[in-house]
């Protein structure tokens, strides 16, 4: 009984997950400049924590049952049924937000600077229960001499609880997330 | 090529082994030549190519090759070079196509890499003869299937594929045994993860059992100190218990895990994992439904043969790994002395639950995947024996753990007293000295024989 439920709740989730960042823009008028403004707010302080290494306070950022997705393939359907360079339930979150504390996470030694900028917010989908956000974003992370440039397009379910917002659901389509990587420790 | 045949074997001593063979441009390219351009190189799985005209772009070694199925249904390997001037002609990662058409000059291809048809032919002189195989996309000469794993070698003649397999071949048929159905297919994408250090250094990390404890400490903390209250929609859960799993103390690894190898440089670490969601013949609910639907199709001994099975990962030497307990395969493609490139897949078994799939896309993630939480600091260790030989430190690498006590294996091999002896080291540059020195290159010397007595 408890698995056929839990597997209920799981379909349910499936369903909701959008399929790929791959909506017009241009139709969708700008929902109040008060919502977006906060949206934006709301993400440029996302990244300003994960640029700042404070990841237990990017992971506060997170619903319960949130989940992180960073797809391989590009317009990749499903975290299920194709592998992910990064899919996290909020389980798999917490420990990895845990490791990146680690001072034994030897592939953060020596640690990484990022420097990340956030932009082009539109607003998706807007609806009792939150808002689907999406920017684009560039990151350059520098470690060891080498510097990588990523950039990519990102979506975030906003929900409100308590007076806050919070993440309910993220998910980051690398533009190069089917070529050959050397690790990927930071989060986007 | 400035390097002596007798310089070589120098280079491999008992015990230990000089770190030119992982540091110098020249013994790479001999290499790509002796060992990518003779042995039986793994090239695909017969599910990428299931159609007449499906191909999948690959390379042996440097060397671009195309998979593809031919219009009669048979499989090939071509060298993906126009006949003309030279130009790649398959782009694609993979598709389907009547023929192949270089974008230069426009010659077109049978699949099976003949030539068809030629613009201009009346231009060239009268010797040009459009079937004359030269003009063809060259097929590498010798192209095996064993049971749907595709392997290619650019030597005419050698060992034949059973034979350059031997035992190792048990291994293989544990992926196939496992569906219900006795088909697995590849699916659920690929990983590309990539290091700036030696190729060897791959295979030479995945039996490695003794490294778990330091490298991936952090992801076994991490795991260890993690709650299970917390919410999972299944995929944490697999990933967390096989991170703690990792954190298993030396006397697991010197008790209950085993190490084996076998000719040509082969080797399978086995006998891992007492974690009953991780291990379908420890019969946790969620495998209830899988093992149901093997009795079903083989019979209960049959599965219960099958269940017995629990090797790790196995390794074809010089570039294939896989692991059968959940449907794991990697490819390992050198890219230059310092630079390797690895390619990982998944199989669906047929006739399995799908929640099986879902696993094995949630262990692939763990382990396989570019932001994973294990692999990566694999991938840190690879970058990291890449700096340090190249320093001015010891020069020879030491891998004799073990040495005095391993013991012969009923197959013709050699194994561990235990899991943590680096008897699969030596035994991958046994092979590696046997394919380097070989008096012609198309018969390499089978490796592993060369133990001097203690
Ligand atoms: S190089 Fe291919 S047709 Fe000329
Ligand atoms: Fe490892």
């Amino acid at each position: 009984m408890a698995k056929k439920k839990k597997r209920a709740a799981r379909l349910a989730t499936r369903s909701r997950r959008p399929i790929a960042a791959r909506r017009s823009t241009a139709r969708q008028p700008i929902r109040q400049t008060l919502d977006l403004n906060a949206c934006e707010q709301f993400l440029l302080h996302e990244a300003r924590l994960l640029d700042d290494g404070k990841f237990e306070d990017w992971l506060k950022l997170f619903t319960p049952e949130a989940w992180y997705w960073v797809p391989s393939e590009p317009g990749q359907a499903d975290p299920f049924e194709t592998v992910s360079l990064i899919y996290d339930d909020r389980r798999l979150l917490e420990t990895r937000v845990r490791r990146l504390l680690s001072p034994r996470m030897y592939s953060q030694e020596p640690r990484s600077r990022t420097s990340r900028i956030v932009g082009n917010l539109t607003i998706e989908e807007s609806g009792k229960d939150g808002y689907t956000v999406r920017s684009k974003f560039m990151m350059i992370e520098y470690r060891r001499e080498q510097q990588r440039l990523f950039g990519g397009t990102a979506l975030h379910r906003l929900v409100q609880s308590g007076g806050r917002i919070m993440i309910a659901w993220k998910r980051v389509d690398l533009v190069n997330c089917d070529a050959p990587l050397d690790g990927i420790t930071i989060p986007f | 090529m400035h390097v002596m045949s007798e310089d070589l074997s120098n280079l491999v001593q008992p015990g230990r082994v000089h770190r030119q063979i992982y540091t110098d441009p020249a013994i790479f390219d001999l290499e790509l030549e002796r060992i990518f351009g003779v042995a039986w190189i793994y090239v695909g799985h017969e599910s990428q190519v299931k159609s007449p005209g499906d191909y999948f772009r690959t390379f042996i070694g440097k060397k671009p090759v195309v998979l593809v199925r031919d219009a009669a249904g048979d499989i090939r390997v071509i060298h993906n070079q126009c006949a003309h001037r030279g130009s790649l002609v398959v782009a694609n990662d993979n598709g389907n196509t009547d023929e192949f058409m270089c974008c230069y000059h426009g010659w077109t291809y049978h699949l099976d890499g003949r030539l068809k048809a030629v613009p201009l032919q009346h231009g060239y002189p009268e010797n040009f003869d459009p079937s004359n195989p030269k003009t063809a996309m060259t097929q590498v000469p010798r192209v095996r299937s064993y049971r749907g794993f595709v392997f290619a070698s650019a030597a005419a003649d050698g060992p034949s594929l059973e034979e350059f397999l031997g035992h190792m071949a048990t291994s293989l048929d544990d992926m196939i045994d496992r569906a219900p159905d006795g088909e697995i297919e590849i699916a659920g994408g690929v990983f590309k993860h990539a290091y700036d250090g030696n190729w060897k250094l791959y295979l030479e990390n995945l039996c490695d059992a003794a490294h778990p404890i330091f490298t991936h400490r952090s992801s076994i903390d991490a795991a260890q100190q993690q709650s299970d209250a917390v919410h999972s929609d299944g995929t944490g859960e697999i990933a967390i218990r096989q991170m703690r799993q990792n954190g298993a103390p030396y006397s697991f690894w010197e008790s209950q895990v085993g190490i084996w190898t076998y000719p040509n440089g082969h080797s399978y670490l086995g006998d891992y994992h007492d974690d009953a969601k991780l291990v379908a013949a420890l019969k946790d609910p969620v495998f209830r439904d899988y093992i149901a639907a093997m009795e079903k199709k083989k019979g209960k001994a049959e599965t219960r043969r099958v269940m017995e099975v629990r090797r790790w990962n196995s390794n074809v030497y010089p570039n294939l790994s896989f692991m059968s307990q959940f449907q794991q395969l990697r490819v390992v493609h050198p890219v230059a002395v310092d630079r390797t490139v690895v390619h990982t897949y998944n199989f669906r078994l047929k006739g399995a639950p799908e929640q099986m799939f879902r696993n094995t896309i949630s262990f692939a993630n763990t382990v396989n995947g570019t932001g994973s939480l294990v692999l990566t600091d694999d991938l840190e260790i690879y970058n990291r024996i890449g700096m340090g030989l190249s320093s001015a430190g010891a020069e020879w690498i030491e891998i004799g753990r073990g040495y005095r006590s391993d013991l012969p294996d009923a197959h013709g091999g050699r194994r561990g007293v235990n899991s943590t002896s680096e008897v699969y080291i030596r035994n991958m540059l046994d092979a590696w000295l046997g394919y380097m020195t070989a008096p012609t290159l198309s018969s390499p010397a089978s490796g592993g024989g060369k133990y001097p007595a203690a």
